[in-house]
């Protein structure tokens, strides 16, 4: 097979011209935003598999240059869609790292809330579409019922369901209301029940194991230099987690477990995913107890030349009012230089690559997006396997077209 | 702790280093910059998290090209850039580290930086024949109908663009 060819569809016919390609989306079922593979194939063996990516690019690095700090918050709730409080956390923590603040501690512990709701969400995304799409439709149903809870606790937080922008810079939006607490702890019961059902319709299904069990087995070594971040690389075996071996939001002051597998292949991410799932829980359970042992308080620092003042004060103090058309016509007043800060996403690992001229607006702002090098494997790992394996492997890597293509 | 040993093993390599809220940057000459990931690799950095560039524009040389590692052992993290000019081709890294494929293949496709020793060096995210590198400091945010397809007659319409200004 000719490896030098530049046009993978040029390479339709091999040299004995009995290879078939077939075109996987862009607008297919199971590419989850929109997104192109050609796959090569001998009978129903992959010989190749070229991914053609860049659909969903919408050139967010190109615009986050031109709008202030602030501004670029909405845009990372249309990276991983799935999940987009953790975008906005993970980028709020890398503008505070440039500015060297700390938000207030009833901002910490609900940041770390809502992360661990939509990683639960994530994962329970991931895990029901991805048994949809091999076929097991019900647990998906189940699993929805509980998604659909997640959701409205983050329209109860932010107002809206899927694009929140919840964060600011220096804390929150809002203080969470007090329905919220009823709501989280109904669901603190409901979720686990629903985990089990999940647990009971998959783990011991013999098809389900015959439809993961080895398919996209990797090696420790592989997802290492394939650059694998989160339940991948610990399906694999590798024991990495940013909220313990990197701890931010005071991560290490909260009790849970990092589950890792062995294979790294379908089966084993599903594991590992729901056992995360399970430690989430923990997690927001031990959120909700420090709540109430804090009480209520400040959720954003009172630092107005990072923050807005508050509306009142707008209204009744001079100095606020100038404050608040300082921040909004000329932004925060930005240190010179560059960070690079990364959170334990629902993916993996989501980097923010902020370069500062001091300016309003950053000189450089890059998002390292978990499944970007994920799948970039997608070649490696579908090679000499059936066209229905590729299917499953997409959906363990757990790919979001929105944060690959930026 | 690494950067004392490049400079220990490598003398001259490092042209420049700086810290700053934690993160540790070095900048590594072009010729040597291999000699460099050898090095660090050996020492334990074995993911290569990320591969971006920044265009400097009117500086000279013109771009930063960088790297971020992650050393898996120690959970320390190292930047590492390289200067150089446009049309200056980088060393690609792909034959060490996986991650390196599509990570230099974006930067190619958003900055021009060429990567010698790709073995696929087309573009990423921009269609083939997209004219342009669009994250290039002199790229207009607003492209206007020039980045239309003009054969087929779909281009905004004159006035819409002015809107926005």
């Amino acid at each position: 097979m000719s490896e030098t060819t530049l046009n993978p569809a040029a390479t339709s016919a091999g040299p004995d011209g009995d290879r078939m390609i077939v075109n996987m989306g862009p607008s297919h079922p199971v590419t989850h935003g929109t997104l192109h593979i050609v796959l090569e194939l001998e009978g129903e063996i992959i010989v190749k598999a070229t991914p053609q990516i860049g659909y969903l690019h919408r050139g967010v690095e190109k615009l986050g240059e031109n709008l202030t700090y602030q501004q670029f918050i909405p845009l990372t709730d249309r990276l991983n869609y799935c999940s987009s409080l953790m975008n906005n956390v993970g980028y709020t923590l890398a503008v505070e790292k440039l500015l060297g603040i700390q938000d207030p501690p009833r901002s910490r512990v609900l940041r770390v809330l809502c992360s661990e709701l939509a990683r639960i969400g994530d994962h329970l995304v991931c895990i029901g579409i991805n048994a949809v799409d091999i076929g097991a439709f019900t647990a998906f149903l189940y699993l929805f019922k509980e998604r659909e809870t997640i959701y409205d606790m983050f329209e109860m937080m932010a107002g809206q369901r899927l694009h929140s922008s919840f964060t600011r810079i220096g804390g929150l939006f809002r203080d969470i209301p007090k329905e919220f607490e009823p709501l989280c702890e109904q669901f603190l019961e409901s979720c686990p029940r629903a985990i089990d059902e999940m647990e009971k319709l998959l783990t011991r299904n013999p098809i389900w194991a015959d439809r993961t069990k080895g398919v996209g087995a990797i090696s420790a070594e592989d997802a290492v230099s394939w650059g694998y971040t989160g339940p991948c690389l610990r399906a694999a075996g590798v024991a990495q987690d940013l909220r313990v071996a990197q701890p931010y939001l005071d991560y290490e002051t909260y009790t849970f477990d990092v589950p890792i597998a062995t294979t790294g292949d379908v089966y084993d991410r599903y594991l590992v995913r729901a056992e995360e799932m399970r430690q989430s829980l923990r997690i927001v359970r031990q959120c909700l107890d420090r709540l109430k042992e804090i009480g209520p308080g400040p959720v954003i620092i009172d630092d107005y030349k990072i923050a807005l003042p508050p509306k009142e004060k707008v209204y009744t103090r001079m100095e606020s009012l100038i404050h608040h058309f300082k921040l909004v016509m000329h932004g925060i007043d930005m240190p010179v230089g560059e960070v690079y800060s990364a959170t334990e996403a629902a993916n993996g690992e989501l980097g923010f690559y902020l370069v500062s001229d001091g300016t309003k607006a950053p000189y450089r702002i890059h998002v390292r997006p978990p499944c970007f090098p994920i799948f970039s494997s997608f070649d490696e790992q579908v090679r000499g396997r059936l066209i229905a394996d590729a299917v499953s492997i997409m959906g363990a890597m757990n790919i979001i077209a929105g944060e690959m293509d930026r | 702790m690494v950067i004392e040993h490049i400079d220990e093993q490598l003398p001259g390599a490092i042209l420049d280093r700086h810290a700053f809220r934690g993160d540790q940057t070095i900048v590594v000459d072009r010729e040597r910059f291999l000699e460099v990931v050898d090095f660090i690799f050996r020492d334990g950095f074995q993911q290569l998290i990320d591969v971006t560039a920044v265009d400097g524009h009117q500086r000279d040389p013109r771009f930063d090209v960088v790297y971020h590692w992650l050393n898996l052992a120690s959970q320390e993290r190292l930047r590492v850039k390289v200067r150089i000019a446009e049309r200056v081709a980088m060393p690609s890294l792909v034959s060490r580290f996986k991650s390196a494929d599509w990570a230099e293949r974006e930067v190619y496709d958003m900055f021009g930086i060429p990567f010698e020793g790709h073995p696929d060096p087309r573009r990423l995210l921009m269609w083939e024949d997209f004219p342009g590198f669009p994250l290039r400091k002199d790229f207009p945010l607003d492209g206007g109908d020039r980045f239309c397809n003009e054969e087929i007659g779909a281009s905004y319409a004159p006035d819409a663009r002015s809107l926005n200004v």
